[in-house]
């Protein structure tokens, strides 16, 4: 139990009993306004009837006896008088917290600088990849082959199974979605066109760089991220290699390889998905099917969707690698990175692949 | 406040190893209630991963502990988890939550443990931050304060169910002298006021000397214990060579 009395200028604090796990805040609250209402009081500690105590007890105390300049606690406990000094001891002091208030103006400005130099990084990391590349052609590139091998194995056979997997999906709900329109104008076999021309032109790339941006570029960002937290980008940096040549431009030139490659499995694998609903639910035979989709494609529509492939391979690499390397020091910035690297990678796949269609059409494509 | 010594770890005939390779054969010791109790050695003689072993992250392939009467690694695991939560660890790098403040670190363990209202929760974990020096850096991160700061704020985070034991991952490495020595003087503050027993992996002299009233020498070669005692003890009167040579940095030897 815990009580007070206020007498000459002295509020005497009584503790009595068991004081472990004391939560009662009524109590306490009254001792704390006492003291709050004469700052500058002594105060008494009377813990002639205190039986027992523990953290909660010195928390008390600690609180009732910071900033306080007459304590006498004469009465206390040896161990829990050392306790309460222990922590009264202020070993260093807190800097000034920093005024988190800002104007608006300040903070449009703020903001705008932010902006500005991150497009300025991000600009500059396109160039030093893009100069790694030259470097990597005539030869002077500082990349050991063994991480470039590395890259390779992790962006292709082993991405071969869930491209195939979701490629055959999509492929297969294309020509389903399709085939319900198509039933209504009794021309159910041109789904076979309907999968080819959208899977080879668009399609097959979009879904591969998904896949890859999700399982590769999210990966990249981790390694290069935990990389910086454990300081290996800071040695490299040191050592004066440069971290395109090491880190970069392995994975970029990995990913820009295979890209085309897992672009054609996942056409391929579309259309067999598309051919499945052709020849299970709309009862055509794999020839009528395969003689219709022969028909739509065109080797522009599947050599653009290469194209697209290639352009993803090099976003993807670029953005997990540039939010890897300018990943922040704790584990936080490593999933903040990854989260980035693939938002960005997905975002910039889109708008390039605008461009790029705005280009070809204009081309005559 | 001190009663006759009970053991407050026990470990009899403990083997570890990784595969085919044996880190330790039958080592067997005490640790006695209100000890700083130090496992010293050199690199890779095994000294943190006994400590893992005791605080149950790693099982060991033979051998018997018992933590406060209680066997480590008895069958039914919510008992186990009531030990554990008499035992808090200060890990090499502080390991504190990089998302969350210094008051969230040390509230966390509160708020999962114990019925406490916010208020009392908060009241605690500004006297946790003080008893190590930290009062005022309740709302500061991790990475906002330096590695010897880290390393008190996971000792304030150990603290903070007021457990029995507190298990300490080479507390001095990476730190200046004065840091290292001011951490010291809070594990003997501590270990004084309230009567916590420490458990600490450690290679640094200096902080051996400090701290220690009792200890044990692990030898990598034999995989066992070759010394044990008062580390100032063991300097006087060193059983052996190996203990002499880690005790004296090898000094004797190659003079």
């Amino acid at each position: 139990m815990l009580s007070s009395r206020i007498a000459k200028g002295e509020i005497t604090v009584i503790m009595e009993g068991n004081l472990c796990a004391f939560d009662n805040e009524a109590q306490k609250e009254a001792v704390y306004t006492a003291a709050a209402e004469q700052k500058t009081a002594k105060i008494v500690l009377d813990a002639k009837k205190l039986t027992e105590w523990d953290s909660t007890t010195v928390a008390f105390l600690y609180k009732l006896s910071k900033g306080r300049k007459e304590v006498d606690d004469t009465s206390l406990p040896k161990d829990l008088a050392h306790l309460v000094q222990l922590a009264l001891r202020v070993d260093r002091k807190p800097p000034e917290a920093k005024d988190n208030q800002q104007e608006f103006l300040e903070k449009v400005g703020e903001g705008s600088l932010n902006a500005y130099t991150s497009f300025c990084r991000g600009v500059r990391f396109i160039q030093d990849s893009l100069k790694s590349m030259i470097r990597l052609v005539s030869g002077r590139a500082i990349m050991r082959k063994v991480d470039f091998l590395f890259a390779l194995e992790g962006c292709s056979y082993q991405a071969v199974g869930i491209i195939s997997l979701i490629s055959f999906m999509v492929g297969l709900i294309l020509a389903f979605v399709g085939a319900i329109q198509m039933q209504t104008f009794g021309v159910e076999i041109y789904v076979s066109s309907l999968v080819a021309i959208a899977m080879t032109r668009i399609m097959g790339a979009i879904m591969a760089g998904i896949v890859m941006s999700g399982r590769t570029g999210a990966s990249y960002a981790a390694t290069i991220g935990t990389m910086q937290v454990n300081e290996e980008v800071d040695a490299l940096r040191t050592m004066g290699i440069p971290t395109t040549d090491f880190l970069v431009l392995p994975r970029i030139s990995a990913l820009m390889i295979t890209m085309p490659f897992l672009t054609m499995l996942s056409d391929l694998m579309g259309m067999i998905g598309g051919a499945v609903v052709g020849t299970v639910m709309l009862g055509f035979s794999v020839d009528e099917y395969w003689q219709y989709t022969e028909k739509a494609l065109k080797m522009s529509n599947f050599l653009l969707g290469i194209l697209h492939g290639f352009v993803y391979g090099y976003i993807i690499a670029l953005c997990g690698c540039y939010y890897g390397v300018h990943c922040g020091r704790n584990a936080d910035s490593v999933g903040v990175a990854t989260t980035k690297a693939v938002v960005a990678s997905i975002v910039w796949m889109i708008v390039i692949t605008g461009i790029l269609t705005v280009i070809i059409e204009e081309a005559g494509a | 406040m001190i009663s006759e010594q009970k053991n407050m770890i026990e470990v009899s005939d403990l083997s570890f190893g990784y595969g085919d390779f044996m880190l330790m054969k039958n080592i067997s010791f005490s640790v006695k209630e209100h000890d700083i109790f130090v496992i010293m050695g050199g690199s890779g003689c095994g000294k943190s991963t006994l400590l893992h072993i005791l605080t149950g992250l790693k099982k060991a392939a033979g051998g018997r502990i018992k933590i406060d009467g209680k066997n480590l690694w008895m069958p039914d695991q919510s008992l186990r988890k009531d030990i554990m939560t008499n035992c808090g660890i200060l890990y090499q790098s502080g390991a504190l939550f990089s998302s969350m403040t210094l008051a969230e670190n040390i509230a966390l363990p509160l708020q999962q443990y114990t019925e406490y209202s916010s208020k009392l929760i908060q009241e605690l974990v500004s006297l946790k931050l003080a008893l190590v020096g930290l009062a005022g850096f309740e709302n500061f991160y991790p990475s906002e304060i330096s590695g010897g700061m880290n390393k008190r704020a996971g000792l304030a985070r150990a603290l903070a169910l007021d457990p029995k034991i507190v298990y300490c991952d080479e507390p001095s490495a990476g730190l200046d002298p004065i840091s290292s020595h001011l951490l010291d003087d809070l594990f003997l503050e501590i270990n004084q006021s309230l009567g916590t027993t420490f458990v600490i992996v450690s290679h640094e002299l200096p902080s051996i000397f400090a701290v220690a009233n009792n200890s044990i020498y692990l030898d990598a070669e034999t995989k066992s214990i070759k010394g044990s005692g008062n580390p100032r003890e063991l300097l006087q009167n060193p059983p052996n060579e190996k203990v002499k040579e880690f005790l004296t940095r090898g000094e004797n030897i190659h003079a």
